[in-house]
């Protein structure tokens, strides 16, 4: 459903994930990606109005990676946390529209683990952090039949409209 | 007054894009039956092969975590609200 999908993010923005999995380094970074779907907005139609973006994150979430146990490979959200960045996007006018995480020494490629908790809609962001410099960064939306996930290509720009 | 299922912005693309759907149930189980025989496409979001709601879905009555109730056997009365709550994981390997 998703591989003529694509994300808009600012440069900025782009760069705070990957730092934030520089940071975490060797764990796993994680958090909520705050923006707008066009599709979920009345009136606008993503095929036909090309001024809009089909999805464009605006802010960012970084949340603690909850998995205390497994925190190099895992990386967990609670419910609370989930809470926690639906209030941060609604006060700032956005949703969440999707998650990001690193992947410490391992690709920008979903796992099987990351595909048995993904949820649909969702853009899920991986940066992959080799010896603790960021390396690649990929998005991925699981799709309908829950199957596999479907690259959603990132564009970067420079200021994201408003 | 009917009991109000809250649906997730994920999860609205499977359900006609709505918000909210409400129906007449008695417990939660009841109501989330109701929701996935009218949205059929939400079933395998919600619960495993076997039925099973998937380890990553919490479901809340009115703010209290159905886990720490009677799980999905939890009984509902007219006016309460069920909220569908995800909790994120994933991991590298």
């Amino acid at each position: 459903m998703a591989d003529e999908i694509t994300l808009w993010i600012s440069g900025h923005l782009a760069e705070k994930i990957r730092l934030h999995g520089a940071e975490t380094y060797p764990h796993e970074c994680c958090g909520a990606l705050l923006g707008r779907d066009s599709s979920a907005i009345a009136g606008v139609d993503p095929e036909k109005d090309v001024l809009m973006p089909p999805r464009e994150i605006l802010s960012l979430f970084p949340l603690v990676n909850r998995r205390d146990d497994s925190p190099r490979n895992r990386f967990s959200v609670s419910v609370d946390d989930v809470r926690a960045a639906e209030k941060a996007a609604s006060q700032q006018g956005l949703e969440v529209v999707g998650w990001y995480h690193s992947h410490p020494d391992h690709p920008a490629r979903p796992s099987e683990y990351d595909r048995d908790h993904a949820w649909p809609w969702y853009s899920y962001i991986i940066v992959s952090v080799q010896n603790g410099a960021p390396q690649d960064m990929t998005s991925w939306r699981l799709n309908d039949d829950r199957q596999e996930f479907s690259p959603e290509g990132i564009e970067i720009r420079h200021r994201a409209a408003v | 007054m009917p009991v109000k299922v809250v649906i997730p912005s994920p999860l609205r693309p499977y359900a006609g894009k709505r918000e909210s759907a409400e129906f007449q149930a008695k417990t939660v189980g009841e109501a989330l039956g109701h929701l996935t025989t009218e949205f059929a496409e939400l079933r395998k979001h919600l619960f495993t092969e076997d039925g099973k709601l998937r380890s990553f879905v919490n479901v809340y009555v009115n703010d209290e975590d159905i886990r720490y109730l009677a799980k999905e056997n939890t009984p509902t009365k007219d006016g309460d609200t069920i909220s569908i709550v995800p909790s994120i994981a994933g991991g590298c390997f």
